[in-house]
């Protein structure tokens, strides 16, 4: 089918404070397209399916192959990486529409700056002494370090703050993303040793007691991390910090 | 009158890039006590080195193969075909065990041995298990590292980012001295003006400049182009590195990392052209494994320059691809799938989300696409007595103006003519650690802080640029920025890549002319002063071909082969013409040419060999004047036709 061509509906809006509105756009079929090819093929002559001249769509993108984070956005109602999403395998038309747990910035740009406070609030990284040569890092078995290998891959995309019910407007719920990276630091040798600290940022009402066990966020993660399992690890181990606290300890 | 430096008490430094040598480089500085502004055309977590697969190298000789900082050393300077400097490949290489040891400190989750080290394999140019690596994600948990320690140093209050900010161009003081910056806030579009001590351009490689290549979306090297045409000297832009395994794709050229045949596996074709079966169903004797044929010292681990251009040759010239099409396959099959699982999964999953295969059960099908560059900004080096680089020094990595430090892909050092696997990210790091001492204290000695110079001098270059982006928002015509785009990336990438014509090179450098009359008359459709991606967009283009120029008109002047640079019409290495580094530097005309020595005082060049053992390579060295204009004999007769 030569001729065929694809629509996309594509959720649009000017800035941070207008009201959003719909647009069409209409391109030529060609095989294994990605949306992000398919936003390009757009952009390089942005008219409206009715011929009407529009603007490019705005949009995040860099990597292009799922390890960056950049492009996520919600298509064909479901969120996911645009540059993973190839256009042969979803029902037609489609649908591309921001994220609707962050701000919106611009089209399909949304603000996600709160993940990275929230890795800032949870002290994601090893306090290391300094950079000068201090020999080799402490040992490690291989499986442990597989297990730590898979949440050492978030790529704070914020997939699974978008599917997860707890966060919405009445709550500041920090999401599974960090829950995880939290988890990965005190299960790292040294992080270990500072593993109360990141215990109290998520010890709050915003943190892992927040989580209603939707178990969303596992199904959406694009790197398929076991977010599940560190919100339910934190949650234990949340829990006896703060008996530990109460009791003096 | 040699006035006593007044030091410097508030000293502030700018870091442009947030990748890997970024990174580094601004974690390094903040250490030192001095605070960083470090600007990111995106959040720094999502910088292009997220992308890097296979490793990073460190001869740290875990396998007791008898591996060592100078065997590293000599295996980037032969595979760089001895065209790089070579004091600062001595730092690099053996600083390198320290840095694998740091970032481990930092909490990479390397691949272990069973006895919880740290393990390491294969990649090209090498006959040594000398790569650490995360999974096939290492460039990503790298950069997370770095990443987290940056944030643990904007935590301190010794950071702060700005991110999504497009750097436009450097402020100079009326002695030619760098001050700062001037940059665009992506969101709202406001241009500003940033005093510094120091600027260090970090800003990755140009990549997109070839339309498709294994580059992000971001890597359009527009910095370095800005910098170039502000006066910084660039050297040795026509070596490009296409690498030999990517799958095709309509947006993006997708790496397949070099840890794939690292970790065994083959490049083959069918022996029968055209064979209409799928790879899994050929049996062994009817494929033709071309690089273990050829090259039966290194196998399927050649060099990259090497292994693309047999890869071009067999589908192009001998139209041998698969299906006959541009394309060979490079073969897993026989792995342990569980193992391969666990040591290249991130490509594996790259592989089957993007083709729809499973590479553990099918070949995959490759071809060569553009990777990086190992041209640059010029840089400087400060020697040591032993031949290395002097640490601290502020010399090491200043470009051509003071003030002004260029690090990682955009700079030119290290890899000569061709850069090993998993040397780009030790480069990067290396160049980081070196650097931040060095540039701190140049920061610290200044006679004036930037911020307490005359503020006309950062309002005339903010004013500068907001002229010219007005200019720019209002242009109106018939050209669509994207799809100039795609011509110069299809021009380019035709033109400027795996083999060069001289009479191609020519015919490209007009048309890219023709292009830079063609960007004046786009159509800005959108001027819209909230995020707009199509000025900053059409700026880069613009940068973009002037870069392109510098590339082409580098190789038309080249007329030898070495490395990434090759052209049939002079097949050989010519040590007595062109052992030497091509500086550009900008006029309205068009880039200038001229050339500097390279530093070749630790290693006697050879030419290369890769049929061979290495040491075999060095016999004959002996044996034979080096820089004579003739062939090295060769012991098989397979390397004939593509050097």
């Amino acid at each position: 089918m030569a001729d065929e061509t694809l629509l996309f509906k594509i959720k649009r809006q000017k800035d941070e404070t207008s009201a959003p509105y719909w647009e069409d756009f209409s391109i030529p079929y060609q095989p294994n397209l990605n949306i992000i090819a398919a936003l390009m093929e757009i952009r390089k002559d942005p008219k409206l399916t009715s011929g009407e001249p529009s603007t490019a769509p705005a949009w995040e993108m860099n990597c292009l192959e799922n390890v960056c984070g950049s492009c996520t956005m919600v298509i064909n109602g479901k969120v996911q990486q645009a540059c993973t999403t190839l256009v042969d395998k979803l029902t037609k038309p489609i649908t591309i529409a921001p994220m609707t747990k962050f701000p919106v910035v611009k089209d399909l740009i949304v603000n996600r700056s709160r993940m990275f406070s929230n890795l800032l609030k949870v002290r994601a990284w090893i306090p290391i002494d300094g950079t000068y040569d201090l020999g080799a890092g402490p040992r490690l078995s291989e499986a442990e370090r597989q297990k730590n290998y898979q949440f050492s891959q978030c790529m704070t995309c914020g997939c699974c703050l978008e599917v997860c019910p707890q966060v919405n407007e009445h709550s500041n719920f920090i999401g599974a993303s960090s829950i995880g990276q939290v988890r990965l630091f005190n299960h790292h040798p040294t992080g270990a040793m500072n593993k109360d600290e990141r215990l109290e940022a998520l010890a709050g009402d915003d943190g892992v007691t927040s989580c209603g066990n939707a178990q969303n966020c596992v199904k959406a993660c694009p790197k398929e991390i076991p977010l599940t399992e560190a919100i339910a690890e934190m949650n234990r181990d949340v829990t006896v910090y703060k008996l530990k606290k109460f009791f003096g300890g | 009158m040699a006035a006593t430096v007044a030091k410097n008490k508030n000293p502030r430094v700018i870091v442009v890039g947030g990748g890997l040598a970024g990174l580094m480089t601004t974690v390094r500085i903040a250490e030192q006590g001095v605070p960083v502004d470090l600007f990111s055309f995106v959040p720094v977590k999502r910088s292009h080195s997220v992308c890097a697969q296979g490793g990073i190298n460190g001869a740290i000789n875990t396998k007791g193969e008898g591996d060592s900082p100078a065997v590293h050393f000599d295996d980037t300077v032969y595979g760089g075909d001895f065209l790089a400097n070579q004091p600062p490949v001595k730092y690099i290489t053996d600083k390198a065990p320290a840095i694998i040891y740091l970032l481990d400190r930092m909490g990479v989750m390397f691949n272990r041995t069973g006895e919880g080290l740290l393990d390491f394999r294969r990649f090209g140019g090498t006959q040594f298990h000398r790569t650490a690596f995360a999974g096939a994600t290492t460039g990503q948990q790298l950069l997370y590292a770095l990443d987290e320690q940056t944030r643990r140093a904007e935590s301190e209050g010794n950071v702060k980012k700005y991110e999504f900010w497009d750097f436009l161009g450097i402020v100079k003081d009326d002695d030619g001295v760098c001050k700062g910056i001037v940059a665009q806030d992506l969101r709202s579009m406001e241009i500003r003006s940033f005093p510094a001590d120091a600027v260090v351009i970090a800003t990755g490689g140009p990549g997109v400049i070839f339309g498709k290549s294994t580059n992000s979306v971001l890597n359009t090297g527009t910095a370095a182009a800005e910098v170039y045409q502000q006066g910084a000297k660039y050297a040795n832009g026509e070596f490009i590195q296409v690498h030999p395994t990517a799958i095709p794709g309509i947006d993006k050229l997708r790496l397949m990392s070099e840890s794939a045949r690292g970790e065994g596996g083959r490049v083959w074709v069918p022996k029968e052209p055209g064979d209409k079966r799928r790879g899994e169903f050929i049996p062994e004797d009817q494929r033709w494994y071309f690089l273990e044929e050829k090259y039966p010292a290194y196998g399927n681990l050649v060099p990259r320059d090497i292994a693309t251009r047999e890869i071009f040759d067999v589908c192009v010239n001998e139209k041998m691809g698969v299906f006959g099409q541009n394309q060979v396959y490079l073969d897993l099959t026989h792995l342990d799938k569980k193992l391969i699982d666990i040591k290249l999964g991130g490509i594996l999953e790259i592989y089957e989300k993007f083709v729809g295969e499973d590479p553990r059960t099918s070949p995959m099908r490759i071809f060569p696409a553009v990777h990086y560059s190992m041209g640059g900004i010029w840089v400087d080096f400060a020697k040591s007595d032993d031949g290395s680089l002097e640490e601290g020094n502020p010399r090491n990595h200043q470009t051509s103006i003071p003030g002004l430090y260029a690090a990682g892909e955009c700079d030119y050092q290290f890899h000569g003519a061709n850069r090993l696997g998993a040397n780009a990210l030790l480069s990067c790091l290396a160049t980081g650690y070196l650097i931040g001492p060095g540039v701190a204290s140049y920061a610290r000695n200044q006679s004036k802080a930037a911020h307490e110079l005359p503020s006309n001098l950062f309002e005339t270059a903010q004013s500068r640029e907001q002229s010219y982006y007005n200019k720019l928002s209002k242009s109106t015509g018939t050209e669509n920025s994207y799809k100039l785009h795609q011509e110069l990336g299809e021009l380019m990438t035709a033109n400027v890549t795996v083999v060069r014509d001289n009479k191609k090179l020519a015919e490209t450098d007009a048309k890219l002319q023709e292009y830079i009359e063609r960007v004046e008359h786009v159509s800005i459709q959108d001027n819209s002063s909230w995020t707009n991606q199509l000025v900053p967009f059409t700026r880069h283009l613009r940068n973009m071909l002037q870069l392109a120029r510098v590339i082409t008109l580098g190789a038309l002047a080249r007329n030898e082969s070495r490395g990434a640079h090759y052209k049939p019409e002079f097949p050989d290495r010519n040590d007595p013409e062109w052992l030497k580094t091509t500086i550009a530097q900008y006029t309205p005309e068009g880039p200038q040419l001229s050339y500097e020595e390279v530093d070749t005082s630790l290693i006697k060049p050879r030419l290369r060999n890769y049929a061979v053992q290495k040491e075999d390579t060095i016999a004959v060295a002996d044996k034979k004047p080096t820089g004579t204009n003739g062939h090295v004999p060769e012991p098989t007769p397979a390397t004939a036709g593509v050097r």
